[in-house]
């Protein structure tokens, strides 16, 4: 469809350029020139979307790998040094993480128009099968991405995917030895895995190259499923497309600065909040949102090595759709029985999706079974059979025809269908966070400064939680990623330089080897961390009845409860992100002298009604009167929980007024940006419609 | 062939092999009914050293109703009867299972509930197979050598 550009600029130099290296030929042709079909909806605009999310996350990609340290000693802390000390750090973090679940969510839209309708079909299978391959390095580059920052969840799904490995007969162990670098997930794998992760993306601009090339010699397919024929079809790319894509793409990333800005954790694991350790297992493994279904039908199968193998089949059946879905007529909208199969088949995808997240037990096992049975079917009974049973309506006979036969209704459609894409969104998302079903007492919500859009730290609270910190809590837990100096930042405690140097010359801080080769102690200084209570976790826990007293600096954002539905999908609207929060303060709360009747709690342990299991091995850290309060506020167990949990709340995101303030400038921003682009659309595309 | 040096880089490195070498294990600090869990090749195992009771429990069960059936004796080494060593990652999705905790008086795990018996096998829950025993032997009657 792009055939020889006949471009020819009339600047001089340009021709000079041109004459020897016809790029901006190259150019013209592909993105100004290009025919597309005149009737694309605003599905269309997906393409553009993943190719700019692909670009952004290059960019934040290759930032945080300037700050990054694929060490398995040093990874997790490198990373809470990009959150907390390079200057947006935690917006390149935020716009990463959140980046590849948004890069996800617009690959599933693109691959759901596809097949609704029919852009797989003669003469795009090359094309689809491209798109197949992309989709499969987007997996291998998030899992490899997710281990990066060396928490517990990306340990252990690092464990379970490359175990799936051993399933292979025969070569199995040795495989997955081979992947390791070692006999167990560690340093050499985090090693690899960083510098495959690097790699891979370049690997998928290179088929995006390829997937692109593609689409211009096939030509875009279209709603109304008829190739282009005239010129009356088609329109050309600049400006039309362009803007469209541009108002698209500046409506996608209103959703995808809600989550950077106010629900960052939202899609994240608190688990993976606390640093890898090969000792300890978090209770549920659960993988992010994207690989849910294939996780729900690995887990069906009883059979380890069939698991796998259904797990794979699910993806590479999505390259022989071209050949299974034999019907002419391409669009869904001229087939009656496949649009409906179609939505039960996007319901079955999503359920498998809240399969994954669930505990492998009972009822879900025989649910998934089913599902992933319907799954393939769909592909392999029902496709092949519709194309030899369905009766199609008749298409248009030019896309020129199409436009002129509907002509308004498309906005509520849309509008629909956009509002049961996030509900679905929310769903699925939020299934994660159901995984952690425990019979448990939730922690009830408490009010905070800091909740909601414009949420702020209270001064009084931190200045007093840290009292209570440095009063109570250091006896045995730590704070390693607090420096005294972050006392005296802005968004915090707000103590004064001086201040904090004052506090920090109060502790005793080991230094040297000094000229004689010796340790010696000295004052703290701003740029010293608070000192830890045990010089490590073997002492911390020898001195604490074998329990380990976890660090505090993250704590907020490590600990989380179920919310269960249909509350998760209340949060994503109501930027609800204080589980953290709330349960600390529950717990310091919830300590009961006797547990119930019919409960008993080993020696050594103490009952705390919102702690898992119950039985903690901390005794209860605060009562009444334990710490004085200079500003008068009452000195009350409730009083004392509620300003260290606020301190702790900064402690764990000390930029989160940055965050929601700049949130609110981008917000303006984007919102007056889209409008703009709405507008030029309109005016551009006024002759068209 | 000439690729073998492309793939092979990836296998553990000399370091690596090294410090997965065999380790001996002193077992004189373990008292009965105490367990201790050392680290080999990134795995947890563990060493129990079981009261008569846990021995008595192990070997009186009829092994034709375990799920996964296997003798007590099948498990340790002979005259060393009190001594369990076992790899400490569940059979069901690799969680660590804690030690002494569960109706068996062996091993619990926290993440689906599977119970482990005081000879490791399992009784109770989703796991499918028994803990594995690792390759050991005793070196002295006080000291093993695993690996």
């Amino acid at each position: 469809m792009s055939g020889p550009s006949d471009y020819q600029p009339t600047n001089p130099v340009l021709q000079w350029i041109e004459r020897r290296l016809p790029i901006l030929g190259l150019m013209h042709s592909s993105f100004v020139a290009y025919p597309t079909p005149r009737n694309l909806n605003y599905w269309w605009t997906f393409g553009a979307i993943l190719s700019f999310m692909l670009g952004l996350q290059i960019l934040t990609g290759v930032i945080l790998a300037m700050h990054y340290i694929p060490n398995a000693d040093l990874a997790f802390k490198s990373v809470e040094q990009i959150m907390r000390d390079v200057n947006y750090g935690w917006l390149m973090r935020y716009m990463h993480a959140s980046g590849a679940s948004m890069f996800f969510l617009a690959v599933y839209i693109h691959m759901y128009r596809g097949i609704y309708y029919g852009s797989y079909k003669e003469p795009r299978e090359i094309l689809w099968i491209l798109g197949v391959i992309i989709y499969l390095l987007m997996m291998a580059t998030g899992f490899l991405g997710y281990a990066l920052p060396w928490g517990q969840m990306s340990f252990w799904g690092a464990t379970v995917i490359t175990n799936l490995f051993s399933a292979i007969p025969y070569f199995g162990e040795s495989i997955v030895t081979l992947l390791w670098g070692g006999f167990a997930v560690g340093n050499p794998t985090l090693n690899r895995f960083f510098s495959l992760h690097y790699l891979l993306p370049f690997v998928i601009a290179g088929v995006v190259v390829l997937h692109i090339w593609a689409l211009h010699v096939a030509g875009q397919n279209n709603p109304a499923g008829v190739e282009a024929k005239t010129e009356k079809d088609t329109v050309p790319f600049t400006p039309y497309a362009t803007i469209k894509d541009l108002f698209g793409t500046s409506c996608f990333l209103i959703f995808f600065a809600w989550f950077i800005f106010y629900i960052p954790n939202y899609l994240m694991e608190a688990d993976n909040y606390i640093v890898a350790n090969p000792g300890v297992t978090p209770a549920h493994i659960v993988p992010e949102w994207y690989y849910l279904p294939f996780y729900a039908m690995l887990r069906s199968i009883p059979n380890k090595l069939a698991g796998v193998v259904v797990m794979f089949s699910a993806i590479l059946i999505l390259a022989f759709l071209p050949w299974l879905d034999t019907a002419k007529t391409k669009s869904s909208k001229y087939r009656p029985l496949a649009k409906q199969f179609f939505w039960i088949f996007v319901v079955v995808c999503v359920l498998l999706g809240y399969l994954g997240a669930q505990p492998p037990e009972g009822i879900y096992v025989i649910a998934g079974r089913i599902l992933t049975f319907c799954y393939f079917a769909y592909f392999l009974i029902l496709l092949p059979l519709l194309s030899r049973i369905e009766k199609p309506k008749p298409v248009p006979n030019s896309i020129a025809d199409d436009v002129l036969a509907k002509h308004g209704s498309k906005a509520a459609t849309m509008a629909s269908a956009m509002v049961a894409i996030v509900v679905a969104g929310a769903l699925l998302a939020g299934s994660v966070q159901s995984a952690r079903a425990e019979e448990e007492v939730a922690p009830p919500s408490q009010k905070w400064s800091f909740s909601g859009p414009f949420g702020k730290f209270d001064r009084g609270a931190m200045q007093r939680g840290l009292k209570v910190y440095k009063e109570v809590c250091s006896a045995c837990h730590s704070l390693n990623y607090i420096a005294f100096r972050n006392l005296a930042d802005p968004g915090g405690p707000g103590y004064s330089p001086a201040q904090a140097a004052a506090l920090a010359a109060e502790y005793k801080v080991k230094d040297g080897p000094n000229d004689q080769g010796e340790m010696f102690d000295r004052p703290g200084r701003p740029a010293d961390y608070f000192p830890a209570p045990f010089p490590n976790e073997q002492a911390a826990r020898a001195a604490n009845g074998g329990g380990l007293p976890p660090d505090l600096s993250l704590i907020t954002k490590a600990r989380s409860y179920e919310r269960g539905f249909p509350w998760f999908i209340f949060d994503f609207f109501t930027q609800f992100q204080e589980q953290g929060p709330n349960y600390v303060v529950s717990i310091l709360q919830g300590f009961e002298d006797k547990p119930p009747a019919g409960v008993t709690i080993p020696d050594g342990s103490y009952y705390n009604k919102y702690f898992p299991g119950h039985a903690i091995k901390m005794p209860k850290p605060l009562s009444d009167g334990q710490v004085t309060f200079d500003d008068g506020s009452p000195a009350t167990v409730a009083q004392y929980a509620k300003d260290v949990t606020t301190f702790l709340m900064w402690a764990a995101e000390p930029h989160m007024e940055d965050r929601k303030r700049l949130g609110m400038q981008v917000f303006v921003f984007l919102i007056i940006f889209a409008g703009l682009m709405y507008f030029t659309k309109k005016k551009v595309w006024a002759d068209v419609h | 062939m000439s690729l073998w040096p492309f793939v092979s880089q990836m296998n553990p490195d000399a370091s690596t092999i090294a410090a997965g070498a065999p380790i001996e294990v002193d077992l004189t600090p373990i008292a009965s009914g105490q367990d201790i869990k050392v680290f080999w090749r990134g795995k947890p195992i563990y060493i129990m050293n079981r009261t008569k009771k846990q021995v008595d429990e192990a070997r009186s069960v009829p092994v034709a109703s375990l799920p996964d059936p296997a003798t007590d004796q099948s498990r340790v080494k002979e005259g060393h009867d009190q001594w369990l060593v076992v790899i400490g990652i569940c059979t069901h999705l690799g969680c660590i299972p804690i030690a002494h905790e569960g109706n068996y008086d062996g091993f619990f795990c926290p993440c689906h509930g599977s119970q482990y018996d005081s000879s490791g096998r399992i009784r109770q829950g989703p796991a499918p197979a028994n803990l594995p025993v690792p390759p050991y032997q005793f070196v002295s009657d006080s000291k093993i050598q695993i690996g």
